[in-house]
């Protein structure tokens, strides 16, 4: 380690204003988490990760990605520290910063899932699974569940376009503007 | 206790609560509530005949925190001194409805006073000694540990009641659902404890050692039972502690895995414990029989009433707070009161014991002495200034300022053995009548000029 060694911690706080600091390592976030299964390093491992200024080893893992926000770790956390929104800021610093693209995509999915609801203000299901294979280089691989679910109208060929679509473009523009 | 309830210099006044005190070291006046116990204390003879008989049995046990049943007319538990029943009127059948009286046909020395009144003593003592002990934190404000609702999830207080062989289970553990005996039991440290959420960012000192002992009990009592242990730190600071936790682990086969509890529930008859291994960075769901909670140690509810009949100062928590946590840690800040025990902090059996002998000598040193020497920073009054609008009065946290007639206007004095020279009189008097020594405006004014140079 050289240079500033409370570097990273800072940088999060400055992000999120969530201190890893006050974390007393009793590991009841990676207790809760239903992802861990999943994940390179531990929510626990995180915050000690970033208070011991391995930002490198942080930005690369896969652990924010598979975090869905459910917030079981920020609500239990003995020490109040809103976790979720830490590992939303690792996602933010990652693609900032241009680090190894997230696992299975999920950036990839994020874009085509959002595209969608700005296009028809609702998910588009056949549209968005076909886009997403497409871009992860994977063209075929649900096309077998095809037919069976429009048998069972669980997806339609054609989108259905909401009425109310220039307000949901609207909202969408302000919370980009809020967030820049 | 026992030994102290025959010491002719020592006067037990049990069931009794403290109304009020006043004056000062050396000359405390307390004014003690004798509680009515319905039982006259010197025809009793502690012969249990009219436990026995009491029809009503189904209360539930205090002490034994609801696990036990106990009688209307009853002793708290078995050692308790001195050994005379007390009538809970509230659950009594003569005194709710007016008809039984069975205890007192069966006492054979007529020692039943359903008459009997509260009564108020007031008696004079030269020191006080603190000792009001703890109370548990409750664990229903974990809601995802079940908030109270699981039955098989209890704390450490009921488990040490189920090991005790005169206990309500006779010393068998159980399982308050269905009363088999537990094969897998998980214990969890930290519960209140070191939570900030909670408000209790201190560690309670007791649970690790008492954890461990639980441990190595269970498998005692029974060699089938496996314990597990969540953790956070282990903190066994002590003579032998650290061999004794080595102990539980090795020779009692207690696994301890390092990391949090998140969330208990129930499927079927077992509990499903959901925590984490932070060493092996991996999350761990174990099928218990049982789960005991290692609940922190918090002030008692009423800690901050009786601080202020005591004219004591408490912490945040509730905790009474001692002039110096390492230099003098029994004494309270008001002279002539004592701390000793986990009223003032958690604290476990060996410092409760040192504090209580360093408390009884504190005591010693007072009541031995003709004169008190008392600190020289302490206020006092120019009557030549007093207006007599008695301000101070109302801001000194010690009652240390009394009244006094001068030409026959009322001024304040100080008393000098009770102040403590927090200055809150010399800042609230408005004519600058009270000053405290060694901080008059002068002396301050030349300890900044000495410091900063010429203002």
């Amino acid at each position: 380690m050289q240079g500033d060694a409370h570097a990273f911690r800072n940088l999060i706080l400055k992000h999120s204003s969530e201190d890893v600091g006050k974390c007393i390592q009793c590991g009841k976030c990676t207790a809760g988490c239903p992802l861990t299964f999943e994940m390179e390093f531990m929510p626990n491992q995180i915050l000690e990760l970033i208070r011991t200024n391995q930002e490198e080893k942080v930005l690369r893992c896969n652990t924010f990605w598979f975090c869905v926000s459910c917030q079981t770790c920020s609500v239990r956390c003995p020490e109040n520290i809103d976790i979720a929104k830490i590992m939303n800021t690792l996602r933010k610093l990652n693609i900032e910063k241009g680090m190894k693209p997230s696992p299975g995509g999920v950036v990839t999915f994020n874009k085509v899932f959002l595209d969608s609801i700005r296009s028809y203000g609702r998910v588009y299901e056949l549209g968005m699974v076909m886009k997403y294979n497409l871009m992860t280089g994977q063209p075929l691989k649900d096309a077998s569940f095809g037919p069976a679910m429009f048998m069972k109208r669980k997806i339609a060929l054609l989108p259905h376009r909401l009425k109310e679509l220039p307000l949901i473009k609207t909202l969408m523009a302000k919370s980009r503007r809020l967030m820049e | 206790m026992t030994e102290s309830s025959h010491d002719l210099n020592i006067t037990l006044l049990t069931y009794t609560e403290i109304e009020s005190v006043k004056g000062s070291i050396g000359n405390f006046e307390v004014t003690i509530r004798k509680k009515a116990r319905s039982v006259n204390m010197s025809k009793c003879t502690g012969c249990g005949e009219c436990r026995e008989k009491c029809p009503q049995k189904k209360i539930p046990n205090e002490f034994d925190l609801g696990l036990g049943k106990r009688t209307a007319i009853y002793i708290p538990f078995t050692q308790a001194v001195p050994n005379v029943p007390v009538i809970d009127r509230e659950n009594c059948i003569y005194f709710t409805k007016g008809k039984c009286q069975v205890c007192s046909k069966a006492c054979p020395t007529g020692a039943i006073d359903y008459e009997q009144k509260d009564e108020l003593i007031t008696e004079k003592f030269g020191a006080i000694v603190v000792a009001t002990g703890f109370s548990m934190f409750d664990s229903k404000a974990y809601g995802e540990y079940g908030g109270g609702r699981f039955k098989n999830v209890i704390s450490s207080l009921h488990l040490e009641r189920m090991l005790d062989s005169s206990g309500p289970s006779a010393g068998k553990v159980v399982r308050p659902s269905d009363g088999k005996e537990p094969h897998d039991v998980v214990f969890l440290q930290c519960v209140g404890s070191r939570d900030e959420s909670k408000g209790l960012p201190y560690c309670s000192r007791i649970c690790c050692m008492y954890t461990a002992k639980h441990a190595l009990l269970l498998k005692d009592h029974n060699p089938e039972s496996q314990s597990y242990v969540f953790y956070i730190d282990i903190r066994a600071g002590g003579k032998n502690y650290e061999e004794f936790v080595k102990r539980t682990q090795k020779e009692y086969g207690a696994i301890y895995i390092r990391g949090r509890v998140s969330r208990i529930y129930e499927k079927g008859d077992k509990m499903v414990v959901c925590g984490a291994d932070t060493l092996t960075g991996t999350s761990v769901k174990i099928e218990a029989d049982l789960v005991v909670l290692a609940t922190a140690m918090i002030p008692n509810p009423d800690a901050a009433e009786l601080a202020q009949k005591l004219h004591i100062p408490y912490d945040k928590y509730g905790f009474y707070t001692e002039v110096h946590p390492k230099l003098q840690p029994v004494e309270s800040v008001t002279k002539g009161i004592f701390l000793t025990g986990p009223c003032s902090f958690p604290k476990d059996i060996p410092d409760s014991v040192a504090m209580s002998g360093a408390a009884s000598v504190g005591v010693c040193a007072v009541l031995s002495k003709d004169e008190l020497i008392v600190e020289p920073k302490i206020a006092w009054v120019d009557d030549e200034r007093c207006t007599g609008c008695l301000n101070c009065v109302k801001v000194c946290p010690f009652d240390a300022i009394e009244t006094r007639e001068v030409d026959g206007v009322q001024h304040a004095r100080v008393i000098e053995s009770l102040c403590q020279g927090c200055g809150n009189c010399a800042s609230t008097c408005r004519v600058k009548a009270v000053t405290v020594r060694g901080f008059t405006d002068e002396q301050v004014y030349a300890q900044i000029e000495a410091s900063m140079g010429k203002v």
